[in-house]
């Protein structure tokens, strides 16, 4: 078992009106195995949780750790992190021209392994990986995420989950601009990645419909970079019964 | 504006006006002010000395119809540039001139200014039987068969070459393997300012692939005629690999016979100041134009290319499509690419295309695109430019999946020139340039 942990992480950016705090004292454990959905409201700090763990330079920490088994996260570069089992599926997946699907699968899963995948064998995973993700094959040889609509472009990243096989995946917004058959598919990927428990899941998302397909083991609520709330998977349910209503202290003040 | 345009637009004006009595309206029809000068309505056949008026070679497919320059903005078509064979008729470059408002001049080393008696570059053949080379001087008749000087520097070449090499593809001729490719090796014999003269003819029916590979030290003006006669199929790709310091300006004049194609490939890697201007022209119809261009520039590197597809006959196509990437501080990339559609090309089918990929700080890319079209008979006619930067939410992304940043920074960049290094079909020199773009990346790593 691995396990990634966060200790009072607080995160700020620059802005043209000086540091902005974002996060501002968050504490996870995610065990493999386990999956965590973060929820909140918009500007919470969800995805800057997400991209500060991926290693995303925009993002300051001020204090408190991330370690993975006991390594010190930040301190690692971001493809480092990568290659110790951290895996980022992005809200906005980048365009990279010039670059097929194909060679990019490729290098960043040598780069990931350390040794370049059995090229048959590879091949063969690939193409049954891109079926169960309904991606037509022609996509192997398009440019990375380039013309690809949104829900293709979350598909892929998916895929990458798949193929790579991280220790831990946070997927930020992965089912956000998701029509009702693709985020079926998508969840299928994410739960069949999670089979056998080697993968701990960090879902983020601002809806609860994902949840129907994923279960999560564990739901926390973000507000305000901080967590809010904490619970099973019921505190999901209240949540769509309720949404972030009482969290929101303006809209509270009004109640 | 040329100046030699200038020269011209005012003489128009004033013959107009003295027939009217107007003062000269810019936006009039230039096309018939022009026609009522003198020796001026075609302006370049009629410098010539080398191919009268009357001779096929000099008018049909150089200048079926010139416009001048519209009136008001001169340089506003590309019909309208003035060609010749003589120095003399170019003004001096200012650097105000639309066709030199890129070039540093500076850095011509004098190739617009003197007489360029250096010695030009030693050339090395290495041919399929068939396929005959041979050093002709100027007296040749087959020199001047493709088209005329268009700037005051392939002028200054013309005057002053001494010996042009001729490259034939014998009639129903087909190199079908990689040790068919005829490769002329041109290696600078010194930094004196020179003039160099070549010429390759494909004759109907053959097909060939012709490379013109430059290396070494060199300060050069070069002419190259490229004729496709009726049915053949050519590939020309001339790569730029000089020494640091090397200046060249190459014409590459091309002449498409009927049902003819033609690829051209411009590869540009080293050199002080390289400038590169192809002109496609069509002789008869069911012309296909390829060009294709590649280039990486360093520090301090100025690469210019400047090309013109000038479709003057009914139902031919071209397609044109150039990739750059820059680095490192003052690395200077120009595309030019000016397509003309005059009134008689019904049936024109025509795409241009320019990438360029900024890897680090201090790099400038320009791309000028510029479409004429004269007719609406036609079946396409589109352009495209884009200039991008390898920016740093790419950088991330692919880093986030393990590959580290030097990794990453070379699967784009290959990804991005591989697009034109596929194109040309000869293994061996493919490999070069994907190890030459390896090496460029190695030395702009820091």
């Amino acid at each position: 078992m691995s396990t990634l942990e966060i200790k009072d992480l607080h995160v700020s950016i620059e802005t043209e009106q000086g540091r902005k705090p974002i996060l501002k004292g968050v504490s996870l454990t995610i065990n493999t195995g386990e999956t965590h959905a973060i929820m909140g409201p918009n500007g919470s700090g969800k995805s800057t949780l997400a991209s500060t763990i991926a290693g995303h330079p925009r993002y300051l920490v001020d204090s408190g750790s991330i370690t993975l088994d006991g390594e010190d996260v930040l301190k690692m570069s971001v493809d480092q992190r990568a290659r110790a089992g951290v895996f980022l599926a992005m809200q906005y997946p980048v365009e990279i021209p010039g670059v097929t699907m194909t060679n990019f699968l490729r290098t960043a899963k040598t780069a990931i392994d350390g040794t370049a995948p059995k090229l048959r064998t590879w091949t063969k995973d690939v193409k049954a990986a891109m079926a169960e993700l309904r991606i037509e094959p022609e996509f192997a040889e398009r440019n990375v995420n380039e013309g690809f609509s949104g829900g293709e472009k979350k598909r892929h990243e998916i895929l990458q989950l798949e193929l790579f096989g991280p220790k831990f995946a946070i997927l930020d917004e992965t089912d956000s601009g998701l029509d009702v058959d693709a985020l079926k598919v998508v969840s299928e990927g994410v739960n069949r990645a999670s089979e056998g428990g080697n993968l701990g899941t960090v879902l983020i998302t601002h809806y609860t419909r994902i949840l129907r397909y994923i279960r999560p083991d564990f739901v926390h609520v973000f507000v305000d970079g901080r967590i809010a709330e904490e619970g099973g998977p019921e505190l999901a349910d209240r949540l769509e019964d309720e949404g972030y209503d009482r969290f929101l202290p303006t809209v509270a003040a009004q109640a | 504006m040329t100046n030699a345009e200038l020269t011209e637009e005012t003489l128009a004006r004033e013959t107009d006006a003295a027939k009217t009595g107007d003062t000269g309206t810019p936006g009039t029809g230039r096309a018939s002010d022009v026609r009522r000068i003198a020796g001026m309505n075609e302006e370049g056949e009629q410098l010539s000395e080398i191919n009268p008026a009357g001779s096929p070679l000099a008018g049909a497919s150089a200048k079926a119809h010139s416009h001048g320059g519209g009136a008001g903005i001169p340089d506003s078509s590309r019909a309208g540039r003035l060609t010749s064979y003589h120095t003399a008729d170019f003004l001096a470059i200012t650097g105000r001139e639309e066709d030199w408002r890129f070039t540093p001049l500076k850095r011509l080393r004098g190739l617009d200014k003197v007489t360029l008696n250096g010695a030009a570059p030693v050339i090395e053949v290495s041919k399929p039987d068939d396929v005959r080379v041979q050093s002709v001087d100027r007296s040749d008749g087959r020199i001047g068969t493709a088209g005329i000087p268009e700037d005051r520097v392939s002028a200054a070449a013309w005057e002053a070459f001494t010996e042009a090499t001729v490259v034939t593809i014998p009639a129903d001729f087909v190199a079908d393997s990689e040790d068919q490719v005829t490769t002329l090796t041109l290696t600078g014999a010194g930094t004196a300012p020179a003039a160099s003269h070549l010429l390759v003819h494909a004759e109907r029916n053959s097909s060939a692939v012709v490379v013109l590979d430059h290396r070494g030290s060199a300060v050069v003006s070069e002419n190259v005629e490229i004729v496709v006669d009726d049915g053949a199929r050519l590939t020309v790709v001339s790569i730029q690999d000089w020494a640091d310091g090397a200046v060249h300006a190459s014409s590459q004049q091309i002449k498409v016979g009927r049902d003819a194609k033609i690829k051209h490939v411009v590869i540009n890697l080293g050199g002080d100041l390289v400038r590169i201007t192809p002109s496609a022209r069509f002789a008869g119809p069911g012309g296909d134009v390829e060009m294709y261009g590649l280039y990486f520039a360093d520090a301090g590197q100025h690469f210019e290319q400047r090309l013109f597809v000038d479709h003057a006959v009914p139902n031919c196509k071209s397609r044109v499509t150039y990739k750059g990437a820059l680095q490192g501080q003052d690395a200077h990339s120009v595309w030019v690419g000016d397509v003309l559609i005059r009134k008689e090309a019904e049936g024109t089918d025509t795409y241009e295309m320019n990438r360029n990929l900024i890897l680090t700080q201090g790099a400038r890319a320009d791309s000028v695109p510029n479409l004429e079209i004269e007719t609406g008979l036609i079946l396409g006619a589109g352009h495209a430019s884009a200039t991008g930067r390898f920016d740093d939410e790419q950088l991330f992304y692919l880093q986030t999946r393990g590959i580290p940043e030097d990794v990453a920074r070379r699967l784009v960049v290959r990804g991005f020139l591989n697009e034109i290094i596929q194109q040309i079909k000869v293994p061996a020199l493919e490999e070069r340039l994907r190890d030459a773009v390896e090496r460029e990346l190695k030395a702009g790593a820091l």
